[in-house]
C-alpha cells in the first residue's frame, strides 16, 4: 500500500512510520510546515511546527530510509486553525485548535493532496483505534485511555477515516514507544512531548489573543451584575475557571466562584457558585459522524475536552444539531468545545457546544 | 544503510551535483594514500606538491589559463565569495545580475552599494542596464550559465562593457566548465569561479581563476596558501580529482555536447505533449540543463512522483526549512509565482543515458497530469 505519513518532528509519528515501513508499505514521510515564519514558533523540544522539528522528521525518515518531504499548509493553517482560534475566543468561546488542524488541514487538504497523488492512506501518530470491515471503518479509543487521542479525532468522517492509519492505537505505554524508538534507531526517542498550543511558542495564550484582539479591561460581576472585581480581557478566561479571579469582595457565602459566562457584547466575565456552572443538557451544533450518520434518539457517552471523562447522556438529533440530554450534571462545559460523542470505546462523531442549559 | 546513486535510477540532476567516474575515484584513491603536506620543504611534501601542481597545470590548460592564475578553493561558492568580497572596494558598488547564484546574490544583499541589472524574459542580461550601472564600479559579476535554466550569457559583450565602465569582470563558470569551451585569456574575464562536482570530480573543491595582475583581497586568514588568497593546506586528493575530471570532461566536450543536446532536445519536445508547459531556456542555452513550468501544478508534487517512479530531478531553487521556493531566477524573468512554483530543472551529464531520458519523457505527462488534479482538490 502506498501511505503517506505525517512525521512531526516527534517520537509518536516516527514509530508510526516506521511500522508502516516494517510491514512492507511503500511508506513517504511528509512534514507540515504551518508557520508562516517557522522560527517564530517554538522551537527544539516543545513542538511541533520548527524548522528543528521539520529537521528531526527528515533525520527519522532518512534512518527509515524512505523518500520525505515538507509540504507548506501555513496559509491555511492561518486561515482556518489561527484565524478561528481568535475569532473564536474573540466570541466568548474555547476553541480546540488541534481538533480544528485534524479537520480542516491534517484529514482534510493534507490527506486529500496525498490521495489525489496516489497514496491510498495517510498515517499518523495518533494514538486511537480503526477497526477495518469490508464496506466499513470503525473508530475506538486507544488501547491505553491515558493516552488516547480519539477526542481529537471525533470530528473525522468515514470518507476520511476510510484514508486513515493509525498505528499506535494498541501502544500500552509512552515507554514502551520510546524503547521501541530507540531499537530502530530512532534519535527523537528521547524527545520531550509537546503540550501546549504549537502557534504560542511562549505558551501565554491570554498576551497571544491580546496582541490581536486588543487588551480592553472590563468588570467581573455576580449573577445579579454587581461588579466583583476587573478582568483584563475576556477572553482571558474559560466557563469553569477558578483560579486567576482575584476578586476584591468576597463571596458572602465564603465559597469558592468560578467563571459561569464570558459575554463579549457587554465585556463582562461573570462568576458565580459551582451549583451554577452545572449543566444538564447542552446543544450542539455542526454535528460530523464516524460513520453512517445516526437518526432519533439514542444512549451513549459524551466527552466534552480532550482529557475530560465520558459521561452517559441520551441523544437526539435535531435538524443540523445534536440535543444531549446528561444523566448526572456536568460542571465547566464551554461553547465552542467539540461534544465528540461514544458508543462504549467507539466515536460515533462529534459537534461543537453551542449552548448548555440546566 | 548505504545509499548513493543507484544505477536502477535515472538520475536527471548533474547541475546540483554529477557523479565521479571510476577513473577519478581510482586518481583520488591513489592519491589519498600519499601523505605529506604540499606547503613542507621536505621529501614528502614536495611529493604532494607536486601532485597539486600538476592538478593546477592540467586544470589551467583545459580552460586557457596559466597555472599560476588558478586558485584552489573549497568550491564555487568560496570562490565566488573571494571575488567579490577580495574585489570590491568599500567606495565602488557591486553590479551583479538579478539570476546570480545565492554566492553571489547574498554577497550583493549585504553591501549598500550593489545595483542589480536585470534580464529579459527569456533570462539574458539586459545589457543596456547593465552598461550604465557598471559605469564606475568595482566589480561586476554574471553568471556565464545559469544554474536553473541553462541560459547561457554573451560573455565577450558583458566583459566589453564591464571593463568600458572600469571594472573587474567576474563570472561564475560554475555550470559552463566542462559543457561548454572556455577559454579563460580569450574572455577577457579577470575572475572565473569553477566547481569540481559539476563536472563529475569531488565535492570540496573548486577555483578561482585570477586573472594576471588582478588585484584581490584574501577574505579569509591564516598561512597564506594559494599566492596568499585562500589560506588552508590544499586537499591535495581532491584538486588531483577536480584536474582528472576537468580533463576527462574537455577531452570530450564537443562530442557530449552535441549528445547531450540530443537528449535535451527530446525533453524539450515535451512542451508539445503536455498541455501549457514552458521551456524556460529555449534561447542559447547549455546542453546540460533544461527548466520548464508546468502551470497548474506544484513543482514539490511533480517531484514527489518522479521519486517514486525512480527519477531525481529538482527544481534547481533554494530550499527553506525542505521547502522548495518559488526559483528567484524566474521571477527575474518575470514570471508569476505560481509559474515559478510549478517549475522543474533537468540537467545531464556524462552518465546520463538515453534509457533515462526515455524514462523522464515517459514518465513525466502522467506526473504532471497528476499533480494538476492534487493542486485542483
Amino acid at each position: 500500500m502506498r501511505v503517506l505519513a505525517a512525521m512531526s518532528g516527534g517520537v509518536d509519528s516516527a514509530v508510526a512510520a516506521a511500522r508502516l515501513v516494517e510491514a512492507g508499505h511503500e511508506v513517504t514521510g511528509v512534514h507540515l510546515a504551518l508557520s508562516r515564519n517557522p522560527e517564530l514558533f517554538r522551537s527544539g523540544s516543545r513542538g511541533c511546527c520548527s524548522i528543528a522539528d521539520a529537521n528531526d522528521a527528515r533525520r527519522a525518515a532518512d534512518v527509515l530510509g524512505i523518500p520525505f518531504y515538507v509540504w507548506d499548509f501555513s496559509e491555511r493553517f492561518a486561515d482556518d486553525v489561527v484565524a478561528d482560534f481568535v475569532s473564536e475566543y474573540a466570541a466568548g468561546r474555547t476553541p480546540n485548535p488541534c481538533l480544528r488542524c485534524n479537520e480542516k488541514i491534517k484529514f482534510a487538504a493534507v490527506l486529500e493532496r496525498g490521495v489525489a497523488l496516489g497514496f491510498e492512506r495517510v498515517a499518523t501518530g495518533h494514538y486511537a483505534r480503526l477497526d477495518r470491515t469490508d464496506d466499513q471503518v470503525s473508530l475506538y479509543r486507544a488501547a491505553e485511555p491515558a493516552k488516547d487521542q480519539s477526542y481529537v479525532l471525533g470530528v473525522l468522517t468515514a470518507e476520511q477515516l476510510a484514508h486513515c492509519e493509525f498505528p499506535l492505537g494498541e501502544v500500552v505505554s509512552k515507554l514502551e514507544l520510546r524503547v521501541e524508538a530507540a531499537e530502530r534507531g530512532l534519535l527523537v526517542a528521547d524527545k520531550p512531548d509537546s503540550y501546549d498550543i504549537c502557534f504560542i511558542p511562549t505558551g501565554d495564550t491570554g498576551g497571544f489573543l491580546d496582541d490581536r484582539l486588543g487588551r480592553r479591561s472590563g468588570d467581573i460581576v455576580d449573577v445579579d451584575g454587581e461588579v466583583l472585581g476587573a478582568h483584563q480581557g475576556y477572553y482571558r478566561y474559560t466557563v469553569g475557571q477558578r483560579h486567576g479571579l482575584h476578586l476584591s469582595v468576597p463571596a458572602a457565602d465564603g465559597r469558592p466562584r468560578y467563571v459561569v459566562g464570558l459575554d463579549p457584547v457587554s465585556n463582562t466575565v461573570t462568576v458565580g457558585a459551582k451549583q451554577q456552572l452545572a449543566v444538564r443538557t447542552i446543544s450542539a451544533i455542526r454535528p460530523t459522524w464516524t460513520e453512517a450518520a445516526v437518526g432519533g434518539s439514542w444512549r451513549g457517552l459524551v466527552q466534552v475536552r480532550a482529557h475530560a471523562e465520558a459521561v452517559p447522556a441520551t441523544f437526539t438529533a435535531v435538524a443540523d444539531r445534536l440535543e444531549i440530554e446528561l444523566d448526572a450534571p456536568m460542571f465547566g462545559v464551554s461553547p465552542g468545545q467539540a461534544a465528540v460523542h461514544y458508543d462504549g470505546d467507539r466515536v460515533v462523531g462529534a459537534a461543537t457546544i453551542a449552548a448548555t442549559g440546566t | 544503510m548505504t545509499t548513493s546513486i543507484n544505477v536502477s535510477r535515472s538520475y536527471v540532476d548533474h547541475a546540483a551535483s554529477s557523479p565521479m567516474s571510476a577513473s577519478v575515484i581510482a586518481v583520488i584513491a591513489e592519491t589519498l594514500a600519499g601523505y605529506g603536506n604540499p606547503s613542507a620543504l621536505h621529501g614528502s611534501g614536495r611529493g604532494a606538491r607536486r601532485i597539486v601542481e600538476e592538478a593546477r597545470e592540467s586544470l589551467a590548460a583545459c580552460l586557457g589559463a596559466q597555472p599560476g592564475e588558478v586558485v584552489f578553493t573549497s568550491g564555487g561558492t568560496e570562490a565566488n565569495n573571494l571575488a567579490l568580497l577580495g574585489a570590491a572596494d568599500a567606495d565602488a558598488p557591486v553590479v551583479i545580475s538579478a539570476i546570480e547564484h545565492p554566492s553571489v546574490a547574498e554577497i550583493g544583499r549585504l553591501r549598500d552599494r550593489v545595483a542589480v541589472a536585470g534580464v529579459d524574459a527569456n533570462g539574458r542580461l539586459d545589457l543596456d542596464d547593465f552598461a550604465r550601472l557598471v559605469d564606475g564600479a568595482a566589480i561586476a559579476s554574471v553568471m556565464w550559465v545559469n544554474n536553473e535554466t541553462g541560459v547561457i550569457q554573451d560573455v565577450p559583450a558583458i566583459v566589453e562593457r564591464t571593463h568600458a565602465g572600469g571594472a573587474l569582470a567576474h563570472s561564475d563558470g560554475v555550470q559552463a566548465f566542462g559543457h561548454l569551451p572556455i577559454d579563460f585569456a580569450a574572455t577577457g574575464l579577470d575572475l572565473l569561479s569553477l566547481s569540481a562536482h559539476k563536472l563529475g570530480g569531488p565535492v570540496g573543491v573548486g577555483a578561482l581563476v585570477v586573472r594576471r595582475g588582478t588585484r584581490l583581497r584574501a577574505s579569509g586568514f591564516g598561512g597564506g596558501q594559494e599566492a596568499k588568497l585562500r589560506s588552508g593546506t590544499v586537499p591535495v586528493a581532491l584538486v588531483a580529482g577536480f584536474a582528472a575530471a576537468a580533463q576527462a570532461a574537455v577531452d570530450v566536450l564537443a562530442a557530449e555536447a552535441e549528445r547531450l543536446e540530443a537528449l535535451r532536445a527530446r525533453v524539450a519536445a515535451l512542451t508539445a505533449v503536455i498541455d501549457g508547459a514552458v521551456d524556460n531556456s529555449a534561447e542559447e542555452h547549455s546542453p546540460a540543463i533544461i527548466n520548464l513550468t508546468f502551470p497548474g501544478t506544484r513543482a514539490d508534487d511533480v517531484l514527489l512522483l518522479l521519486d517514486a517512479a525512480g527519477i531525481d530531478a529538482s527544481t534547481g531553487s533554494a530550499c527553506t526549512a525542505g521547502m522548495h521556493q518559488p526559483s528567484e531566477v524566474l521571477l527575474a524573468m518575470g514570471r508569476s509565482r505560481a509559474e515559478a512554483g510549478a517549475s522543474l530543472r533537468f540537467s545531464f551529464g556524462a552518465t546520463t543515458t538515453s534509457a533515462d531520458v526515455d524514462r523522464l519523457v515517459a514518465v513525466l505527462p502522467g506526473a504532471v497530469q497528476t499533480a494538476r488534479r492534487a493542486v485542483a482538490t
